[in-house]
């Protein structure tokens, strides 16, 4: 085993540890303290995957500023910090049924697939450069389309935003 | 490769011949050099912060004309070993209802996410963590963690005041972030590169002349990024006891007190790297040692600046810090960005005195429209009036009793 497959394995039972107690803390609080554990984890994934600036971006947008955003409404609800209920509902065993049922079949589908046991090239020193995303991300051939519908996505978010922090004007009467 | 020019270098191919003489393979050789490299880098950061307290402890005595430390050792420079060695004895105190692991990992994490610049920082052309191509956003990145790591203490330590004082810590972080952020672009654009060792080495003049506005801007959000003065609010001692670190005690909290001194002292030497030129210097090339010694002094005339600003100005209100973040420094950066942008395609490339005298002409000019823009602003718009004027208090004038000191 070498040192990239040991790590690999170890982050990995890491995320899926955290993403799992994400679900099942009893306090809100812990849930999004884990899933930060979680968004780490998959920052690792990144650098073993020697995609420095996604793990670093993974890191700046996700951890920085949006579990930072998440642990702050989760603060700011009302009794969030004391929340002691039971994190499961009922319908707890047909999902634990459906997820085991999707993990096998992919399991047996994905065993006999080549490419999964292949290990991944390494990269060409113009695969580091920036530029060359950069570049793709504005290029109409290749995702500038893509990239402008994200735009628009996060337009929507920022105008819905607006209109629930803006106080309707019959309120303020 | 002489001992005298290059010591570093000079050490690591010693080391590396020595251990390859013994049979070693080289993976072995570079994980090993990479161990002793990161923990000597994080135990000079350590050690050389003993001093740095002491150094700001006396600077700011002097400042508040007062002696300073001056008991242990001469001019008591060993007053922080002696602090060290108290707060080593001090009890732990776990407040009842803690949560222990957040509690316990925030202070730990605090100093980890100052550490971890020191990586990608190049402190000569041949000493460096690592040459990653992100090193910038790296920077930035791991700022996340500092954030995440007031979060915890504030929420772990079960004491609405640590929370409010991470709740304002917090906010104020993540404003300056921005503009912070949109100013770092500019270095970016001018050299093209996000690897810290190709802007120092793009600066052979420095970006502070090329873009002052942005050397301007990114010195404020540091400053800011430290939560000292004058943006100490998160140690409003009178409204918030002390912040988000009130409830620990001894060695941990000694850990917050580490973090924020590393931390001053890290942004002097971010921004002597991005906005200064970091190692370069005359001679450079021949001797990379004086690299280290150009660029420690340019830290320590930054770090002098940033004492001088924290023990003379006074604090701002919440609200003066949040209008000057998204009010003047957000839409100035944003002109400073695009217009350098314009002026950097339009003048020729490479470093010729018409593109040096047209992107400072053209922060010189977006300073002065600023300036203007501001105090007419402040000119046409007088402070508001929040209640009348006092009334003055009168010494009442009372005539001794004479009947009573006599009797």
């Amino acid at each position: 085993m070498s040192a990239q497959q040991f790590f690999f394995i170890v982050t990995a039972f890491v995320i899926l540890f955290s993403a799992m107690m994400t679900v099942l803390s009893h306090k809100m609080m812990h849930s999004a303290l884990w899933f930060v554990l979680a968004l780490l984890g998959v920052a690792v994934i990144y650098a073993l995957l020697e995609a420095s600036f996604f793990a670093v971006v993974q890191v700046l947008v996700y951890v920085g500023a949006i579990a930072i955003l998440i642990i702050f409404s989760v603060m700011l609800t009302r009794k969030a910090m004391e929340d002691t209920g039971s994190p499961v509902n009922k319908t707890w065993v047909l999902s634990l049924v459906i997820v085991l049922l999707t993990t096998v079949g992919g399991f047996l589908a994905f065993r006999t697939w080549g490419a999964l046991k292949a290990f991944p090239a390494d990269l060409l020193p113009v695969h580091y450069d920036i530029g060359e995303l950069g570049l793709a991300l504005v290029d109409p051939e290749r995702f500038a389309l893509p990239f402008e519908v994200t735009s628009i996505l996060l337009l929507a978010a920022l105008v819905g935003a607006i209109y629930i922090a803006f106080g309707r004007k019959e309120d303020n009467q | 490769m002489t001992f005298i020019a290059d010591p570093i270098t000079f050490i690591t191919h010693w080391l590396t011949q020595l251990m390859g003489g013994w049979g070693w393979s080289a993976t072995l050789i570079q994980v090993l050099l990479n161990i002793l490299g990161s923990g000597i880098l994080v135990l000079g950061a350590m050690v050389f912060t003993t001093v740095l307290i002491w150094a700001e402890r006396k600077l700011g005595a002097r400042f508040q004309d007062r002696p300073g430390p001056n008991r242990v050792g001469p001019w008591g420079i060993f007053q922080t070993i002696a602090d060290m060695l108290k707060i080593f004895t001090k009890e732990y105190i776990t407040p009842v209802g803690a949560d222990k692991i957040p509690y316990n990992l925030a202070p730990a994490l605090a100093v980890a996410a100052v550490l971890c610049v020191w990586a990608v920082l190049p402190f000569s052309s041949t000493v460096f963590g690592t040459n990653i191509g992100i090193g910038l956003l790296f920077i930035i990145g791991v700022g996340g963690l500092g954030e995440i790591a007031i979060i915890l203490a504030g929420f772990g330590s079960n004491n609405k005041y640590a929370l409010l004082g991470a709740f304002r810590a917090v906010a104020q972080l993540v404003s300056y972030e921005v503009p912070m952020v949109i100013v770092l672009l500019i270095p970016v654009m001018l050299s093209g590169s996000m690897g810290m060792n190709d802007i120092v080495a793009a600066q052979s003049v420095p970006f502070i002349v090329l873009a002052p506005i942005a050397g301007v801007i990114f010195f404020i959000t540091l400053i800011a990024e430290n939560g000292r003065a004058p943006f100490d609010l998160v140690e409003a001692d009178s409204e918030l006891v002390a912040g988000y670190n009130i409830e620990y005690s001894g060695l941990k909290f000694g850990f917050f007190f580490v973090a924020d001194f590393l931390h001053a002292f890290t942004s002097a030497l971010i921004f002597s790297t991005v906005f200064l030129g970091g190692w370069q210097g005359p001679g450079v090339e021949n001797a990379p040692i004086l690299g280290f010694v150009y660029l420690l002094i340019k830290t320590l005339v930054v770090y002098f600046i940033m004492l001088t600003l924290r023990f003379s100005l006074p604090r701002f209100r919440i609200d003066q810090m949040m209008n000057l973040n998204w009010k003047i420094l957000t839409p100035l950066a944003l002109f400073a960005f695009m217009v350098t942008a314009l002026v950097n395609k339009l003048l020729p490339a490479g470093n010729n005195l018409i593109r040096i005298g047209g992107l400072l002409a053209v922060n010189l000019l977006l300073w002065f429209i600023t300036n203007w823009a501001l105090s007419r602003f402040i000119t046409n718009q007088p402070r508001p009036v929040v209640s009348g004027a006092r009334p003055v208090a009168i010494g009442e004038k009372k005539t001794v009793v004479k009947e009573e000191t006599s009797a």
